[in-house]
């Protein structure tokens, strides 16, 4: 369980760069729309979702992958 | 002799443990009420505070609802979690009661947008970051109080008196909506009655202080204070720190995102879906979802005195994934019971019902509300508005409306599937406080366990409604342009909070250890 916990820290690096991908290309869209509502929404999404998704999914990867989590995840 | 002292020392501890839970939880109820009733005004408000023909003013509404509700609340945890850490929960708490009651009255208090202008809708913006901020940095200090009262192995039970505040809070809100808006009437309740909602507060909230104003400090922050052992910069030592940034991390990603996820859905989507997609008229659409909420409240309490004998996590990562693997279903069975193609109609008794009248520049409204019957007993009123103006000028297209009022026996069913799925929501909230208060230090607990709870409920749960509606936006589009592309794109929706609960449910499940009852003197 414990290389479990530590080797999936890769599947968490990626997901948050893939979710960062997904969202920067989608805001992007949404920030060049006519309509304000998509506009707003796009920025909020790229401003405030994007950077804690992908700053936070990154570093609990790296954390994973070093084993932080692998023994007592209360500690 | 010593037995009754004990058992006298016992009561004392338990009245003021119930003070203490009492002064939190009427506290976080009424900053609940207070943030609720500008979501649910918001189209009243909206008319007059921020003219949709002012792109100005439509762009400062939109910020309105955006900022109060989520960006700024990270904020407020960090400002008020660091000032708790410092100076004490008590005080903190006070400060952030005064900010939300006081900005909600100001609210009620702020001339529309026909009277100063612009000033209206900067006015209501600012008053709802204060709103946000406030908001942000209540619950952390409401839910460490009362943890750091309660005895060893009753925690999950105590704090989730504070849980139920919320669900409480939203269900105040849409009760002395409904009843001010019967009292005064909708027209008199669209003009000017929409305030008596925020002024209320105002009287909620002394009293509040007042109850407050008399508890004492938190018995283990008294103790590191009188030791000396206070942080001198919790935030430095919440995400400067390796191990504390760890647990930071661990708590959003495998407990509050999905936790937010599920409690958006149930108690905010399912009333934006039985309204938009269902069509479901508005009082009945409110008293569903009220309904829904008061029966499922005690359930808060329920399992979060369950989470202290078999541990906060079992419970949470069920609720989470009951939400994952029924909410299709759910949400399908919601619209099916409002499909009205599904229905027979009965035509012979179909009604129509047309008025003319004059508007103030002169142009005439035609209003012509037709009534559809169906042999289950559903009835439908479609209400077409078309104005015209001048002879010369173009009509402007027609405005229709819907509403379906549902029979008895759909309505309970409707009521039913959103009990289930605020069931689900006591689940996943009701052991969250013990959760989160047991991860943390005394020290640094109000700074670290308010982040994560902020960012898991504000960001990822706050964007809930407005991903989800944008995802069937989507969905529906691309049905528009090759009919069958998306198969009930009604449903597309629910994509956000299973992808983020799955996530959540998956980290939770490896990486958070079970815990019934974790000591937090240190």
């Amino acid at each position: 369980m414990a290389s479990l916990k530590k080797y999936l820290g890769v599947i968490w690096i990626l997901l948050g760069l893939y979710v960062g991908y997904d969202r920067i290309t989608d805001s992007l869209a949404k920030i060049g729309s006519n309509s304000l509502e998509d506009r707003v929404f796009g920025w909020v999404v790229l401003l405030v979702l994007v950077p804690i998704v992908v700053g936070g999914l990154i570093l609990f990867g790296k954390y994973a992958l070093e084993g932080e989590y692998s023994e007592r995840a209360k500690e | 002799m010593i037995g009754n002292r004990a058992k006298a020392r016992q009561a004392i501890d338990k009245r003021t443990l119930f003070s203490v839970i009492s002064a939190s939880s009427v506290g976080t109820l009424i900053e609940w009420y207070d943030f609720y009733i500008f979501g649910s005004l918001a189209a009243i408000l909206s008319s007059q505070f921020f003219p949709k023909d002012n792109p100005t003013a439509a762009l400062l509404s939109t910020l309105a609802t955006f900022a109060a509700g989520f960006i700024v609340r990270p904020f407020g945890a960090l400002v008020f979690g660091r000032l708790g850490d410092l100076v004490g929960r008590k005080y903190t708490f006070l400060v952030t009661l005064v900010l939300m009651g006081g900005s909600t009255f100001a609210i009620g208090l702020v001339p529309g947008y026909a009277t100063i202008g612009f000033w209206a809708p900067l006015l209501v913006l600012l008053l709802r970051l204060v709103q946000g901020l406030a908001l942000g940095g209540e619950y952390g200090g409401a839910a460490t109080y009362v943890a750091e009262y309660a005895p060893e192995g009753r925690r999950g039970y105590y704090t989730s008196f504070i849980q139920t505040t919320a669900t409480l809070g939203l269900f105040v809100s849409l009760g002395v909506i409904l009843l001010t808006r019967e009292a005064l009437g909708v027209d008199t309740f669209a003009d000017w009655g929409w305030r008596v909602p925020f002024l209320l507060s105002i009287l909620l909230v002394a009293v509040s202080i007042l109850i407050r104003m008399r508890m004492a400090e938190s018995p283990l922050f008294a103790k590191l204070k009188t030791e000396g052992k206070v942080s001198k910069n919790p935030l430095a030592e919440s995400f400067g720190k390796k191990q504390n940034l760890k647990m930071v991390l661990l708590a959003l990603f495998g407990a509050t995102a999905g936790q937010g996820v599920i409690w958006y859905t149930g108690q905010f989507y399912a009333l934006s879906f039985i309204q938009k997609a269902c069509n479901v008229e508005f009082v009945q659409s409110n008293i569903i979802v009220a309904i829904a909420l008061l029966v499922a409240t005690p359930f808060f309490i329920v399992f979060g005195g369950w989470s202290d004998r078999i541990g906060r996590k079992p419970i949470m990562l069920l609720g989470m994934a009951l939400g994952i693997l029924t909410y299709r279903p759910i949400y399908d069975m919601m619209y099916s019971l409002t499909d009205l193609t599904q229905k027979q109609e009965i035509t012979d008794a179909r009604t129509i019902d047309r008025k003319l009248s004059s508007q103030p520049n002169g142009d005439r409204l035609t209003t012509t509300t037709t009534t559809h019957f169906y042999a289950d007993g559903t009835t439908l009123k479609e209400t077409e508005r078309v104005i015209r103006g001048e002879a010369t000028a173009k009509p402007a297209p027609a405005e229709v409306t819907k509403a379906v009022t549902l029979p008895t026996n759909n309505l309970l069913l409707m009521i039913l599937l959103v009990f289930v799925q605020v069931l689900y929501v006591t689940m996943v909230y009701g052991p969250i406080a013990a959760f989160l208060v047991e991860l943390f230090p005394t020290r640094i607990r109000y700074t670290s366990m308010s982040l994560p709870y902020h960012i898991g409920n504000g960001v990822f749960g706050g964007l809930t409604p407005f991903i989800a509606t944008a995802l069937v936006a989507t969905a529906t589009k691309a049905n528009e342009a090759a009919p069958g592309t998306v198969d009930k794109p009604y449903l597309e929706g629910l994509w956000y909070p299973i992808l983020v609960g799955g996530v959540c449910l998956v980290i939770g499940l490896l990486y958070v250890t079970n815990s019934t009852s974790e000591r937090v003197e240190e």
